[in-house]
């Protein structure tokens, strides 16, 4: 880890102003910057304290209906939100599905937006990346494994993102409040994480020294409640990354459909949503076939990056029919012992 | 019923469910490992280690790391100590080839190519960062398929790479049913909790470590050759070890570069490695190809029985993993062939990981069988019965000790196995989960090394047992207490008992699953060193109600003599000596093996495994829901502390089953996945619920107190069973190793 | 140059100033105050040998840079008991052979006491299973942990009814 230089923002503004000299990096829980700077992944000269921040951690039912978490919210505190997990219950189940209880505890809101993929070759801190460094080269392309993307991708890089919060939250509409020196902005999930094209160094829409400092899911969200799961499969039973996950939530009227959405983790670098898949189900009742066929058009644009992870398709697609069958079961009054385990599911 | 959490305590003796009496320091954290320790002054070491696989270092930006504030030193091959022998020299046995700075050749990834040693552990850690090294790089040779295939001299340790027992083409020939298979094993990591650390400090030409070693003489005699210094003149504390597995049964490399960075700076030096570090220097279990061939007649009873493996070593030296061993003792055939082949690669050499050879070859063989007992339509058990071994194939001995009739008796019984349907995907739970069960036998050598013990009682009653024993989890320090208790007739409160220090009289290598056999009978020999003394003093002494006792002999107990055929007539310990005029006697025992025996006999202990999983059927992920093992393994110590073990080797097989695999970029020869997140071990929700069954065994044959391993055995079998299980459940048979969910997706 | 922290230390205050930013709440605890309680096993979140608990919450000691935790509350192993006597949790873990080699253990017992202080698992297998799933067992102790969490649960709150 580089001698950097430690600051601790007092105040947004104070934040933001520090944060305009290059090199600089915020600090909150730090469970992924500490990691990456202990393995020399990223170099920050200058770390920003933001855990002192007044205001940002809080989580606020608004009187329009709307949900505001504070960026320095943590996972834990978010997942045990009564009011959360009665009305955004995939959101609860997937941050008590990611990592462990102790990283839960630290993690911070934002800092789960703003993680870095799990690239190997993004990690090792000497593989060719054009994430790591403009230019160089993806290192995975020659020899992708099976974290590596099966959407979006380009010739430039082929990660993955490996949030699993950010997966409902994009199904949700959830938006992103950003602060920076030209003030504040929103921007909805779905369009905060970049695809890599050609500019794979490029992850979200932040401009230097912007910072993260809400989440919001709007009122319409909350019409998901009763019909909504988040589904992660694993290559162990808990504390592992999605090999492919996918949350689904539906709105049911009289035994159709009303509204469905679809959101997939672990096969891009960004929570994978396809809209044409959710229309599909629109007005459809909830059968095995309408999910089947909602899940083929979710993958028809998947595109292997190689053998290893050619599987991911085909599991997408049986993971998309599980949560939403899941989903159109009811959400279950209790999130399961394993939380978004197909052992907790049913 | 709730179970009590006051622990335990009923006296010492052998056989009791002692909790372990390091329990309270390991609770507390109280019990200091290496790491823990910080002498005054010492200074902190970070390795600098190879991000190729094979070439060597071009360049070092050593002025970037001195420059660094806090950095005092860097050690490169410029600069390093030079050592008193090649560490490349292997005229020792039981030596391995380790890469201590002495060129400027990289013969794996993660090698240790540079030491910064500085005031902090902050500084020394970026130093090693800032070397930013460059390399002549060459195409390094990566996984089975790279480099020439030959047949090593001897596997394992120093066991034939070939053995042929009759004929098995003509077998194969006349078998009524055949089966031919071929199944992968990856490499596998450790991964102990508990890094390869070295703390370091040096007095003139005497070397202070606290070092977690599972062989303290082992060490003393390695490091004492590379440093050209007596091997008594070295001092190693290693009192607890967390985790060995077998990576710590020789020193590494990092160990050794400990001890030349603190003669180097003159200065205490720590040096722990990360968890990256130790995917390279440490040792690994080696990959395995395993093509089975099979045949049996009509009654189910096999005709052939052909093994052949293909594994790797590295580039450099020697260790290949012997998984046909376990075919040459398990299951009779009227034709058996073992024979292995190996490549080399340009990875750190593989060592002896927990079961070495039994674990590999175990889930191929179970798994294997299981195939053919389907193709004959037999029940999986009653082929392994058909197939009993009565006497150890290929040496026609007859056993020590094998209860595994009842080993699979009691663990079918207590698993449920009757009535399993013999076909797959049969089952599905009520959840839609389908439901398969499996079985493999488990067996593992009973071995015994040399091994050396003190024991003294003194006049005021009290004793000690002094051992350079080792404690790794398997609870050497209760059990051996336990044996050294009752071999000098003494309450547990009346004993002192030392071990895990270089001080103490050797007793051999923590490995084998033969450390409790060889302490413990060392122990036993000089606990009745002392008794045998203190007999003489008292049965020829007028003033002792024992005197004239004779042939009828004397017991030991609760610190007293006692005649044999006269109970009323005892005296005690203190006694017999204060009367003597002796302040303490003092008794000294060995252990080893005994060749009439082992010339006669087969040893080995047994057991039978029983895996119950679920597997989702469109998702194909996997849940053992149920293990049950039942074990025989002569006399049990310590059963709380046994079950343990087995426990713990059965988690292993479900991990050697499901999840263990070391994956490596070939085009560079740099892994993947050297770190917990990514190199999977189980988690405790991996766990299902687990009965491990003890089931007596006396042998009389084996060692004096008739004991055999219990720490590497549970894996055997487990692993298998678990593959059987997946197959039953699903209908796919996954021969490449780990089963994952994508293997599953049909 | 030095940045002063405050930390409540096992129920102490200490004034300690930070000899560099870079230092983790681990590292600080082994190398510098001699509290070697909490384990270092990866160092990076991936293991769960360092955890203890900070402001009554268990997280991984090896990600927090201590310089972040001015004024936090930090519970280690090492202040869990007082004298001879034994945390419940701790007299479990011996109990129930929670532990071989004991490298993982001060880190299961902070991770076990912060999962029965969350209120999250009770004495329900599946969820301890779960919860304690953060901390690795290389020895395979896990069968005894999860006994001896159930049991110091059982003696820690009210059990539970199933509702």
């Amino acid at each position: 880890m580089i001698l950097f230089d430690y600051s601790r923002a007092s105040s947004v503004a104070d934040a933001i102003a520090a944060a305009r000299q290059p090199g600089s990096a915020f600090l909150a829980a730090g469970t992924n910057l500490v990691d990456l700077m202990k393995g020399g992944v990223t170099n920050p000269e200058r770390v920003i304290d933001i855990t002192r921040l007044p205001g940002l951690s809080g989580i606020e039912a608004r009187a329009d209906g709307s949900l505001r978490i504070g960026a320095l919210a943590r996972n834990s505190d978010v997942a045990d939100d009564p009011h959360v997990a009665r009305t955004y219950p995939m959101v609860a189940e997937a941050l008590l599905a990611g990592a462990s209880a102790q990283l839960r505890n630290a993690a911070t809101v934002g800092g789960n937006l703003m993680q870095r993929t799990r690239c190997q070759y993004f990690t090792d801190a000497v593989s060719p990346c054009n994430k790591r460094q403009p230019g160089s080269g993806c290192a995975a392309l020659g020899h992708a494994t099976r974290i590596h993307a099966v959407q979006g991708w380009s010739e430039h890089c082929i990660a993955t993102h490996p949030s699993d919060f950010c997966v409902p939250l994009a199904a949700l509409d959830a938006s992103v409040e950003i602060e920076g020196q030209g003030g504040k902005r929103s921007v909805k999930l779905t369009e905060f994480h970049l695809l890599p094209g050609d500019h794979p160094e490029r992850e979200t829409v932040l401009e230097p020294g912007e910072l993260v400092t809400a989440l919001t899911l709007p009122a319409e969200a909350a019409q998901f409640a009763g019909n909504a799961r988040y589904l992660k499969v694993r290559d162990r039973t808990s504390y592992a990354f999605a090999v492919v996950s996918a949350a689904a939530a539906l709105t049911l009227d009289g035994g159709r459909i009303g509204q469905a959405r679809l959101a997939f983790g672990g096969l891009a670098l960004k929570p994978w949503r396809v809209p044409e898949a959710e229309g599909s189900l629109a007005g459809k009742a909830p059968s095995p076939e309408a999910f089947a066929e909602a899940a083929r058009i979710a993958l028809d644009s998947a595109k292997p990056t190689g053998e290893a992870n050619a599987f991911k398709v085909e599991l997408a697609r049986r993971v998309a029919v599980r949560a939403l069958t899941s989903a159109a079961a009811g959400t279950p009054a209790r999130i399961p012992a394993l939380p978004a385990s197909p052992f907790g599911l049913v | 019923m709730t179970s009590t959490i006051e622990p335990t305590r009923h006296g010492s003796s052998i056989g009791q469910p002692l909790t372990r009496r390091d329990g309270p320091l390991k609770v507390k954290g109280q019990a200091r490992f290496a790491a823990d320790n910080l002498p005054p002054g010492t200074l902190h070491a970070a390795l600098c280690v190879a991000k190729i696989a094979r070439g060597r270092v071009k360049s070092l930006d050593v002025a970037a790391a001195e420059a660094h504030p806090g950095v005092v030193k860097v050690m490169t091959p410029e600069n390093a100590p030079k050592l008193a022998k090649d560490p490349d020299l292997k005229d020792v046995p039981f030596t391995f080839r380790i890469d201590v700075l002495q060129n400027d050749h990289v013969r794996y990834a993660n090698q240790p190519i540079a030491v910064v040693i500085a005031q902090t552990l902050e500084a020394a850690t970026e130093g090693a960062r800032l070397l930013a090294p460059t390399y002549e790089e060459e195409t390094p040779r990566i996984g089975l398929d790279s480099g020439e295939v030959f047949t090593p001299d001897s596997v394992g340790v120093g066991a034939p790479a070939e053995q042929v027992d009759g004929d098995v083409e003509a077998g194969l020939a006349a078998a009524a049913k055949t089966f031919t298979g071929t199944y992968e094993t990856p490499a596998q990591y450790h991964n102990a909790m508990e890094p390869h650390a070295a703390v370091a400090s040096w007095d003139g030409d005497k070397l202070s470590l606290f070092m977690p070693t599972q062989g303290l003489a082992i060490a003393q005699g390695r490091l004492g050759a590379l440093f050209g210094i007596k091997p008594t003149d070295i001092h190693i504390e290693s009192p607890y070890l967390g985790g060995g597995f077998g990576s710590k049964g020789v020193p590494a490399g990092p160990q050794v570069l400990a001890c030349m960075a603190a003669k180097l700076v003159g200065k205490p030096v720590k040096l722990v490695p990360t968890r990256s570090q130790m995917y390279g220097p440490m040792g690994h279990r080696g990959p395995t190809r395993q093509t089975l061939r099979l045949g049996a007649d009509g009654a189910g009873k096999l005709t052939a029985l052909d093994h052949h493996i293909l594994t790797a070593s590295s580039s450099f030296d020697d260790f290949f993993e012997p998984a046909g061993r376990v075919t040459t003792t398990l299951y009779a055939s009227q034709a058996t062939a073992i024979r292995h082949e190996a490549v080399r690669l340009d990875t750190g050499t593989p060592l002896f990981m927990r079961a070495p050879g039994e674990a590999s070859g175990s889930v191929a063989i179970e798994s294997a069988l299981d195939e053919l007992a389907f193709d004959l339509n037999m029940d999986p058990l009653e082929f392994r019965l058909a197939n009993y071994a009565e006497v150890e194939p290929f040496s026609g001995k007859p056993f020590s000790s094998k209860a595994l009739r009842e080993c699979y008796a009691r663990g079918a019984q207590a698993f449920g196995w009757a009535g399993r349907p013999l076909k797959p995907r049969q089952t599905r739970d009520k959840d839609g989960f389908l439901v398969g069960t499996g079985m493999g036998t488990a067996t593992f050598p009973a071995l015994i090394f040399e091994g050396m013990a003190r024991a003294e009682i003194r006049a005021d009653g009290s004793g000690t047992v002094e051992i350079g024993a080792l404690d790794m989890g398997q609870g050497a320090w209760t059990a051996l207490a336990q044996i050294a208790a009752d071999g000098l007739g003494l309450g547990m409160e009346a004993l002192t008992f030392r071990m895990g220090s270089s001080d103490l009289p050797n007793a051999g290598i923590a490995g084998g699953s033969g450390h409790t056999a060889t302490a413990g009978n060392a122990i036993h020999a000089a606990a009745k060193d002392v008794i045998d003394q203190l007999t003489a003093l008292a049965v020829n002494d007028q003033a002792s109600p024992l005197f004239g006792a004779g042939n009828a002999g004397v017991t030991a107990a609760g610190g007293r003599l006692t005649r044999r055929d006269d109970p009323s007539r005892s005296e005690s310990f203190a006694d017999i000596l204060t009367r003597a005029g002796k302040a303490a006697v003092e008794g000294k025992g060995k252990a080893g093996a005994d060749p009439a025996a082992q010339n006669s006999y087969a040893m080995h202990a047994h057991g039978a495994v029983f895996a119950e999983v679920k597997v989702d059927p469109d998702l194909g992920q996997v849940r053992v829901s149920r293990l049950v093992g039942a074990f025989a393994a002569g006399r049990i110590i310590n059963p709380h502390l046994v079950r343990s073990q087995y426990y713990g080797g059965m988690i292993w097989g479900l991990s050697f089953a499901l999840h263990e695999r070391a994956e490596m970029d070939p085009r560079t020869g740099r892994f993947l996945n050297d770190n917990l997140a990514e190199y999977h071990v189980p988690v405790n929700a991996d766990i299902p619920p687990m009965e491990a069954i003890l089931v007596a065994e006396e042998d009389s044959v084996v060692n004096a107190l008739g004991v055999k391993g219990v720490g590497e055995i549970g894996i055997t079998g487990t692993a298998g069973a678990i593959a059987n299980a997946v197959w039953h459940a699903t209908g796919v048979r996954v021969r490449d190793i780990p089963i994952t969910l994508d293997k599953l997706l049909g | 140059m030095t940045i002063p922290i405050r930390l409540t230390l096992n129920g102490k205050p200490h004034a300690i100033d930070l000899d560099d930013p870079r230092i983790t709440l681990l590292d600080l605890l082994r190398e510098r105050l001699g509290l070697t309680g909490a384990k270092k096993g990866c160092d990076r979140g991936q293991c769960g040998a360092c955890t203890v608990l900070v402001d009554g919450r268990r997280i991984n000691a090896c990600l927090q840079l201590a310089v972040s935790l001015d004024g936090a509350e930090v519970l280690t192993i090492e202040g869990l008991s007082e004298g001879d006597a034994l945390h419940p949790v701790q007299a479990a873990f011996i109990a129930h052979d929670g532990f071989q080699c004991g490298f993982c253990t001060p880190g299961q017992i902070m991770s076990a006491v912060g999962l029965i202080r969350e209120g999250r698992a009770g004495t329900d297998p599946e969820r301890i299973r779960e919860g304690m799933s953060g901390n690795l067992c290389r020895c395979g102790a896990y069968a005894g942990i999860l006994e001896a969490v159930k049991d110091a649960s059982a003696r820690m709150e009210p059990r539970e009814d199933a509702a």
